[in-house]
C-alpha cells in the first residue's frame, strides 16, 4: 500500500486547497447613482411584501421621512436592510451547511464502526515516515511532531504551487491535476471501499457487476464535478469524495500524529487565509479579481438559483428554486453581489417570500449560498472519525466532537456574516473539537461510565 | 446541546478531581462522591440553562430590532421548547447510547446478579428524562421571563429529586413510578404555562379553521384614488 501512495501525490491535492469559507457574495458595492435607485434597491432588498408592480412613487413616499436627509441616510437604511437580509439568510445558510457536514461525518463514522479495515494499522503514508511504535513517550511525541512538520510542509508547498499555477494562468495544468486526482478518488478509492464493505458484510459480487457499478459511479462523478450536473448530485459526489479521503487519512495517520496534524493545520489555515500574503487568500482574491469561480472540484457550494424577471411576473409557472448549477461557467459568479446595481429589475419582485418567479426572460440570476472548501469537510470528518475509532468512550466522545464541530461551524458562519470576506473554517471548529475530544475522553467518560453502571441519571 | 455538554464537562472535571484527591479504595466514599458529582452536575445544568436563556434573550432583542415589524421571527416560547428539547436529547443520548451499542452485542443481561430489566428500564428512564428536560425548559424560560423565582426553584428541586430517585435504581417500583408521575405533572404544568387549556385541546382536535384575520388587513389598504 505504501508504494502506490508514493506515486500519487495528487491525492494530497484535494486536502491542500480551500480550507476556507467564503460567502457567495462579494462585498456589495453601493451603487446609488441617484437616490431613487438606492431607495428602490433598499426596498427591494428587504423583500417586503408590497406590490411593487405599480409606479415607483409609493416606494418613495413610504420612505419619505428619510428622503429629505439625502443620500447618506438612504445609505444607512440600505446597509441596515442589507444586514437584515444577511442575517435572515444566515440561518438558512447555516442549515444548508450543517446537512452536508453531518452527512459526511455520518458516512465516515458508520464506516469506521462497521468496516474493520479502516481501523487496522497497515503501514503509514510516505508523508509521515516516523513510526509511533516507540518505547518511550517522549520519543513518540517527538516523532509525531516531526511527522506533522513534514505533512504541513508538503501541504504548504503544494498550495503555493497551486496558487502560482493559478496566478500564471496555467489552467490546463491545474485542470489536468484536478482531473487526475478526482479520477483516482472516484475509481480507485471507491473500488477499495466497496471491496472492504462487501467483505465486512460477506456479500459476494462478481467482477462484471463490479466493473459496471464502479464505471457508472466514477463516470457520472467526473461529469458532475468537473462539468455540469444537477446541484444535489454534485453535492452528493463531493460529500462522498471527502468521506473517502477522510477515511484514507484515518487509516494511515498514526494516532498522536493525527491530533498534532489537526492542530497544526488549523493554525496553518488561519494564517493562510487571513495573512495578506497567505496563499489561500491570494487564491481567493485572484479568483474574485478575475471574476472566475474557483475550481468546482475543490469547493462545496450550497447555492440556490434565483431568477428575477424584468416584466410583469408570470404567475403561471413557479418552479422551485434549486436548478442546475453550472459549476464551470464563469459568468455566473459575477452576480454574487446583491443586485444593487440592477435595482430597476427588482421592481417586480414577487410578494411571495420563498419561491422566486421564473419568468420567461431570465435576465439576471442571483446566487445566494455559502461555499465551504472540501478540505474543511475532510478534516472535520477526520476528527470525528478518529474520535470514533480510538476513543474508548465510544459514542459519547464521537457525539461530543460532532456537536463541538457544528457549533464551531455556526460561529464561523456568524463571523462570515459580520465580516463578509473569506474566512478560515477550520480553526474554531477544530479547536472546539479537540478540546471536547480530550476532555470527554478523559474526564466525562469515567463519570458517565460510573453513573451508568449504577444506572444513575443526571 | 453545546451548553449542556459544557456543563457536563465542568461537572465531570469537578468529580474527577475529587476522586483523584480522595481514597480510591473506600467504596462508600466513592459512592458519596458520585452522589456529590451528580448533584453538582444537576446544578450546573440548570445554571447553563439560565445562561442559555440570557443568550437567547439577547439574540431575541437583536432579531426584533432588525426585523420588519419589530417582532422577532421566533417567539420566546418556541425558543424555550427548542432549548428544552435539545437539552433533553443530548442528555438522553449521552445516557443511553453506550447502553444501546452494548445491547447489540452478544451477552446476557444481569448475569452477575443485577436486574435483568436493565435495558428496558434504561429506555423508559431516558424517555422520561428527555420529556422532563423539555418541560423544564418551557417552565424555566417562562419563569425567568416573568421573574417568578419560586418556579425556578421548583424546577431545580424537581430535577434534583428526579436524579435522586434514580439512585434507588434496582428497586424500580420506587424509582420509575414516581419519576413518571413527576413527568406527567411537569408536563401538565408546562402545558398550562405555555398557554394551553382544555379549550385549546378541544379546538385543536376538532380541526377548526382559524378565522381569516388576514382578510382584514388587506381590506384596510386602499389604493389612492386617482381622479
Amino acid at each position: 500500500m505504501i508504494t502506490f501512495m508514493n506515486n500519487s501525490d495528487s491525492e494530497e491535492e484535494p486536502c491542500n486547497e480551500r480550507t476556507s469559507l467564503m460567502s457567495a457574495e462579494s462585498p456589495p458595492v453601493p451603487s446609488y447613482q441617484d437616490g431613487l435607485q438606492a431607495s428602490e434597491a433598499g426596498e427591494a432588498q428587504a423583500h417586503r411584501k408590497r406590490r411593487t408592480g405599480s409606479s415607483r412613487s409609493p416606494n418613495n413616499t413610504a420612505d419619505g421621512e428619510t428622503s429629505d436627509s439625502g443620500v447618506p441616510v438612504r445609505e444607512s437604511s440600505m446597509e441596515n436592510e442589507e444586514e437584515e437580509l444577511t442575517l435572515k439568510y444566515g440561518a438558512k445558510h447555516v442549515i444548508m451547511l450543517f446537512v452536508p457536514v453531518t452527512l459526511c461525518m455520518i458516512v465516515v463514522v458508520a464506516t469506521i464502526k462497521s468496516v474493520r479495515f479502516y481501523t487496522e494499522k497497515n503501514g503509514q503514508l510516505i508523508y509521515t515516515p516516523f513510526t509511533e511504535d516507540t518505547p518511550s513517550v517522549g520519543q513518540r511525541l517527538l516523532n509525531s511532531v516531526l511527522n506533522t512538520i513534514i505533512m504541513i510542509s508538503v501541504i504548504v508547498v503544494m498550495t503555493v504551487f497551486l496558487v502560482l499555477l493559478y496566478k500564471y494562468r496555467c489552467y490546463k495544468f491545474i485542470h489536468g491535476w484536478l482531473i487526475l486526482s478526482s479520477l483516482m478518488l472516484l475509481f480507485l478509492f471507491t473500488y477499495i471501499y466497496l471491496g472492504e464493505v462487501l467483505k465486512t458484510y460477506n456479500v459476494a459480487m462478481d467482477y462484471p457487476t463490479l466493473i459496471l457499478v464502479i464505471w457508472n459511479f466514477g463516470a457520472v462523478g467526473m461529469i458532475c464535478i468537473h462539468w455540469k450536473g444537477p446541484l444535489q448530485l454534485q453535492q452528493a459526489y463531493l460529500i462522498m469524495i471527502s468521506a473517502l479521503m477522510a477515511l484514507v487519512f484515518i487509516k494511515y495517520l498514526p494516532e498522536w500524529s493525527a491530533w498534532v496534524i489537526l492542530g497544526a493545520i488549523s493554525i496553518y489555515d488561519l494564517m493562510a487565509v487571513l495573512c495578506p500574503k497567505g496563499p489561500l487568500r491570494m487564491l481567493v482574491e485572484t479568483a474574485q479579481e478575475r471574476n472566475e469561480p474557483i475550481f468546482p472540484a475543490l469547493i462545496y457550494s450550497s447555492a440556490m438559483m434565483w431568477s428575477v424577471g424584468m416584466a410583469k411576473p408570470d404567475t403561471g409557472a413557479r418552479r422551485p428554486s434549486q436548478q442546475t448549477w453550472d459549476a464551470a461557467e464563469d459568468g455566473r459568479e459575477n452576480h454574487r453581489s446583491p443586485s444593487h446595481a440592477e435595482s430597476q429589475m427588482l421592481e417586480t419582485r414577487s410578494p411571495v417570500q420563498t419561491r422566486p418567479i421564473t419568468s420567461l426572460e431570465e435576465l439576471e440570476e442571483e446566487e445566494r449560498g455559502v461555499k465551504l472548501g472540501l478540505g474543511d469537510f475532510i478534516f472535520y470528518s477526520v476528527l470525528v472519525g478518529k474520535a470514533a475509532a480510538t476513543a474508548s468512550g465510544d459514542w459519547n466522545t464521537t457525539l461530543a466532537c460532532f456537536v463541538a464541530i457544528l457549533i464551531g461551524l455556526c460561529l464561523t458562519l456568524l463571523l462570515l456574516a459580520v465580516f463578509k470576506k473569506a474566512l478560515p473554517a477550520l480553526p474554531i471548529s477544530i479547536t472546539f473539537g479537540l478540546v471536547f475530544y480530550f476532555s470527554t475522553d478523559n474526564l466525562v467518560r469515567p463519570f458517565m461510565d460510573t453513573l451508568a453502571s449504577h444506572q444513575l441519571y443526571i | 446541546a453545546f451548553f449542556w455538554l459544557v456543563s457536563l464537562l465542568l461537572a465531570s472535571l469537578i468529580w474527577f478531581v475529587s476522586v483523584h484527591l480522595s481514597d480510591r479504595e473506600d467504596a462508600r466514599l466513592q459512592y458519596g462522591l458520585l452522589i456529590f458529582g451528580a448533584a453538582v452536575s444537576v446544578l450546573l445544568q440548570e445554571v447553563f440553562r439560565f445562561a442559555y436563556f440570557k443568550l437567547l434573550k439577547k439574540a431575541d432583542e437583536g432579531l426584533a430590532t432588525i426585523s420588519e415589524d419589530g417582532r422577532s421571527p421566533i417567539s420566546l416560547r418556541q425558543m424555550a421548547y427548542v432549548s428544552g428539547l435539545s437539552f433533553g436529547i443530548i442528555s438522553g443520548v449521552f445516557s443511553v447510547i453506550n447502553i444501546l451499542a452494548d445491547s447489540v452485542g452478544p451477552g446476557i443481561v444481569g448475569i452477575h446478579g443485577d436486574s435483568p430489566y436493565y435495558f428496558i428500564t434504561s429506555a423508559f428512564l431516558t424517555m422520561a428524562l428527555v420529556l422532563l428536560h423539555t418541560f423544564w425548559g418551557v417552565i424555566f424560560f417562562d419563569a425567568c421571563e416573568r421573574r417568578r423565582y419560586w418556579c425556578l426553584g421548583l424546577v431545580v428541586a424537581s430535577h434534583l429529586l428526579t436524579s435522586g430517585l434514580t439512585f434507588l435504581n434496582p428497586w424500580y417500583e420506587a424509582s420509575l413510578v414516581p419519576i413518571f408521575v413527576i413527568t406527567l405533572c411537569t408536563g401538565l404544568w408546562a402545558f398550562v404555562t405555555a398557554g394551553g387549556s382544555f379549550r385549546n385541546i378541544l379546538k385543536c382536535l376538532s380541526c377548526e379553521q382559524e378565522d381569516e384575520s388576514r382578510v382584514m388587513m388587506y381590506s384596510a389598504l386602499q389604493v389612492p384614488f386617482e381622479d
